[in-house]
């Protein structure tokens, strides 16, 4: 049931690509309510993809 | 006097542009070259079929999107993954990680890294971050954070599986985060 940082960090970038089960999502719910670690890992992951396209459609 | 030379003449405009977004999938100027004079001559080809529903750039973008799959399929049958390649990422995305499955380095927070966006020297960094990548990991990255291809097209252009794309994805962000902190939100 719990999770590794390790685990939830490649949970969380497969969630950039690909709908997870309603089980993974809820494992990952309680990773991250203890672990800011893994949080702010979604969020820069999330921001590093805001960031490239910026990066793609300067010029 | 051809109707089209106002066209042309747009197209022209967007030239630097095309050039860029092809450097950034392909980070190689002659091939980049290449898949850009590929997309005019099908851009100039194609003028009777554009009627200007969307932007020119739009337009080019899509034509150019096309011939970077183009090439990247190609390159992908001329030069499949090798073992050890993924075994060396494999061990740099596994180096981040404790034994105990916890982050060696926990990611902190970055503030309002938002404000970056407008920064071009970060978009640069950001840039060169994603230079340093393994040309095939940065191959399926871009394809997917910029193209924004569905995974399963990735999977069936590149001839690889589902499994295999999301490591390869996640290896690339856990690369470009760690570049980040490194080169950008981590410096005093």
């Amino acid at each position: 049931m719990r999770l590794t940082c390790k685990q939830a960090a490649a949970l969380l970038s497969q969630g950039l690509d690909r709908k997870l089960s309603p089980w993974e999502r809820t494992r990952l719910r309680l990773h991250l309510l203890a672990c800011d670690a893994c949080r702010n890992f979604v969020k820069q992951i999330e921001f590093i993809r805001r960031a490239i396209r910026r990066v793609a459609d300067r010029g | 006097m051809t109707v089209h030379q106002t066209e042309i003449a747009q197209i022209e405009q967007h030239c630097p542009y095309l050039v860029r977004y092809a450097m950034l999938q392909l980070r190689n100027a002659s091939v980049a070259q290449d898949v850009v004079q590929d997309t005019l001559a099908a851009a100039l080809g194609g003028l009777a079929r554009f009627a200007g529903h969307s932007p020119m750039k739009t337009w080019l973008t899509g034509i150019l999107k096309h011939k970077i799959i183009d090439h990247h399929r190609r390159a992908a049958r001329e030069q499949p993954l090798t073992d050890d390649e993924t075994r060396s990422e494999g061990e740099a995305a596994d180096a981040l990680f404790r034994e105990d499955g916890h982050w060696d380095v926990p990611p902190n927070h970055w503030g309002d890294p938002e404000r970056a966006l407008d920064n071009k020297r970060f978009l640069e960094a950001l840039e060169k971050c994603t230079q340093l990548l393994p040309a095939k990991t940065a191959r399926v990255f871009m394809m997917r954070d910029v193209m924004q291809l569905e995974t399963s097209d990735i999977c069936k252009e590149l001839g690889i599986s589902a499994t295999h794309c999301w490591v390869m994805l996640h290896r690339a962000r856990l690369a470009l985060r760690e570049c980040l902190q490194n080169t950008w939100f981590g410096k005093p």
